[in-house]
């Protein structure tokens, strides 16, 4: 076994048989990470336990216990997942010293199944960006072209994984920050029904937007990384209580007789020649494959830009109010406190910790919920996103899921967009009506660019159809263009 | 174009204190954003209730009971100011 390369799965069933321990898989990850990331700046911060943590993995193998399905196997997670013990920043000076004195559910839950934490990765700052450019630790490199943006927010999870710096990632997706760096990079990457998986410590965003999942090699580890991090938690009211399918298990590349739908509104052309090409191929493959394509219409998607910045701002203004330098984090230096404006307090330490991007989104999100123009803005986009959402429910009745491009063009150069937000944010075109219909979508690796950029294709189920999503992605896996493909940089 | 005055109204209700460059900034590239925001003004929506929670997710009861999660000292840790168990700030009376 090519440790590098390997799955999940066989990595946990070779630690678990004792034919290789949880220290030597970690070791090897560890000088992976050593010798590759100073190119790529995917990792904010470092597990400094990962080998004792790895020693306790075969202590319990040793003593006979089943410690879980991904035994012994070292994930990254991203910076905005709460670790215990492990600074969490997500990607600002805000929160810089921050050390979580808990552990998010999705992190409790990776380690009770024996993962190892080897560390925390780089994003955009409290995930508001797509090209990984915001953080406060500098941007990510794309490990297939240097020169390139690896997608944001969840930058630092794309590149670690494409790299294999770690066999599993996880990242967090609130207008495809999962799906888009994932499409960037090569990897899957799976955005979960909303409610799926828990949000309980992980930093908010736009909390009904957000949703944390698995960003890896193949939908198979994906899938076994789903059932893991997915399920019931008493600590998020918006957990949904649904059983958690043997998702991995039941994957299945027959999709015969499956209906495709393609939306019409999407076909508009605008669409990059490879990402056109790339499109085209996977209609052609699932249609060659049995599956039946069927037009839908979703009316109004030009809007879902519109509506999930509107969103996505004003629950982001709300939600980092609590950045008040007061409990944890980021303070602003006072010679002496006493004299002090409670309110200069504030917005000193405010406006020192959040970068340029947060400030923007702080203030477009205040601006929108401020007095005389919540009906109009937040208000009214609830009522669109109602629209929209019904519309994409209506389509499931005639279709078992959704085939899309991520984005219209391939990764994109370091510093092109950084200046004009308002591009940058129509970028996401693709991606975030499924965050405001709450749906699951996932990027599958299936096509490169003539200059060997990787690009993905977007499978869209409906809710809590999990397995749909992932056995048309697992079919399109099967003969995707990316497969045994691997980065220049590796 | 939202005016000055506006965006310095804005930033003090965000509590976010900004410098000229960026209230001169903002002042520009929030006007082109929120002219995006304004094509749903176009869209009707007479008796639609707004949508927040995008999934049907049941609501469940559990007993209300105080857990020991952390201590107060871990709690503390992350303090940037403290005298004692108490988190050190301004005076606010």
């Amino acid at each position: 076994m090519d440790l590098t390369f390997a799955s999940l799965s066989e990595i946990s069933e070779a630690v678990t048989a004792k034919k290789l321990s949880a220290k030597e898989v970690a070791t090897h990850f560890q000088q992976r990470v050593q010798a590759l990331d100073p190119k790529l700046n995917a990792f904010a911060a470092l597990n400094p336990d990962v080998i004792k943590e790895a020693d306790a993995i075969d202590a319990r193998i040793a003593k006979g216990e089943n410690v879980g399905v991904l035994a012994g196997v070292p994930f990254g997670i991203k910076d905005m997942l709460c670790t215990k013990g492990l600074a969490t920043t997500a990607g600002s000076k805000i929160l810089s010293g921050f050390i979580p004195p808990y552990d998010a559910t999705v992190v409790s839950r990776l380690k009770k199944a024996g993962v190892v934490i080897m560390g925390k990765l780089n994003q955009d700052e409290f995930a508001m960006g797509s090209s990984n450019e915001t953080s406060f630790f500098g941007p990510v490199k794309n490990p297939w072209d240097l020169e390139r943006v690896p997608g944001g927010s969840s930058g630092g999870s794309a590149a670690a994984q494409a790299a294999r710096l770690v066999p599993g990632t996880i990242g967090t997706d609130t207008g495809g920050s999962i799906r888009q760096p994932a499409s960037f990079c090569g990897i899957v990457g799976v955005k979960p029904t909303y409610g799926r998986v828990s949000r309980y410590g992980i930093i908010a965003f736009a909390s009904s937007l957000d949703q944390a999942g698995p960003m890896v090699s193949t939908v198979k580890d994906a899938a076994l990384t789903l059932e893991v991090i997915s399920g019931h938690d008493p600590m998020d009211s918006t957990s949904s209580q649904k059983q958690v399918p043997a998702w991995s298990k039941n994957l299945s590349s027959d999709i015969k007789g499956m209906k495709i739908g393609v939306i019409k509104e999407y076909l508009s052309g605008g669409l990059e020649a490879d990402t056109q090409k790339t499109f085209d191929e996977a209609l052609a493959t699932v249609k060659k494959m049995g599956a039946e394509i069927v037009e839908i219409s979703v009316a109004g998607t030009e809007f879902a830009i519109p509506v999930y910045y509107l969103v996505a701002t004003s629950e982001a203004s709300s939600n980092l109010a609590r950045y008040d330098g007061v409990r944890f984090g980021y303070r602003a230096e006072f010679p002496r406190l006493s004299g002090v404006e409670l309110e200069e307090f504030y917005g000193k330490t405010r406006g020192e910790g959040f970068g340029a991007e947060v400030k923007r989104r702080i203030m477009l999100g205040t601006y929108c919920l401020s007095s005389g123009y919540y009906d109009a803005y937040y208000n009214k986009a609830g009522q669109v996103r109602r629209l929209l959402t019904e519309q994409f429910i209506d389509a499931f009745k005639k279709c078992d899921a959704i085939l899309s491009p991520v984005t219209a063009a391939p990764a994109f150069k370091l510093g092109e967009l950084v200046h004009d937000p308002m591009t940058m944010y129509l970028n996401d075109i693709f991606t975030t009506s499924t965050n405001l219909a709450g749906l699951p979508g996932m990027s599958v690796p299936f096509g490169l660019s003539q200059s060997g950029l990787p690009i993905g294709v977007q499978v869209t189920g409906a809710h809590f159809e999990e397995q749909k999503m992932l056995n048309v992605a697992y079919a399109l896996e099967s003969v995707s263009s990316v497969k045994g493909k691997n980065p220049h940089v590796i | 174009m939202i005016d000055k005055k506006t965006i310095e109204h804005i930033a003090k209700l965000a509590r976010l204190n900004i410098t000229e460059n960026e209230a001169a900034e903002y002042s520009a590239q929030m006007g082109k954003i929120l002219q995006n925001f304004d094509m749903i003004a176009k869209v009707e929506t007479g008796g639609i209730e707004p949508l927040v929670t995008p999934t049907e997710i049941e609501a469940y009861w559990r007993e209300d009971q105080a857990h020991n999660t952390a201590t107060p000292e871990e709690m503390l840790t992350n303090a940037p100011a403290r005298v004692g168990n108490l988190y050190k700030v301004p005076p606010v009376v």
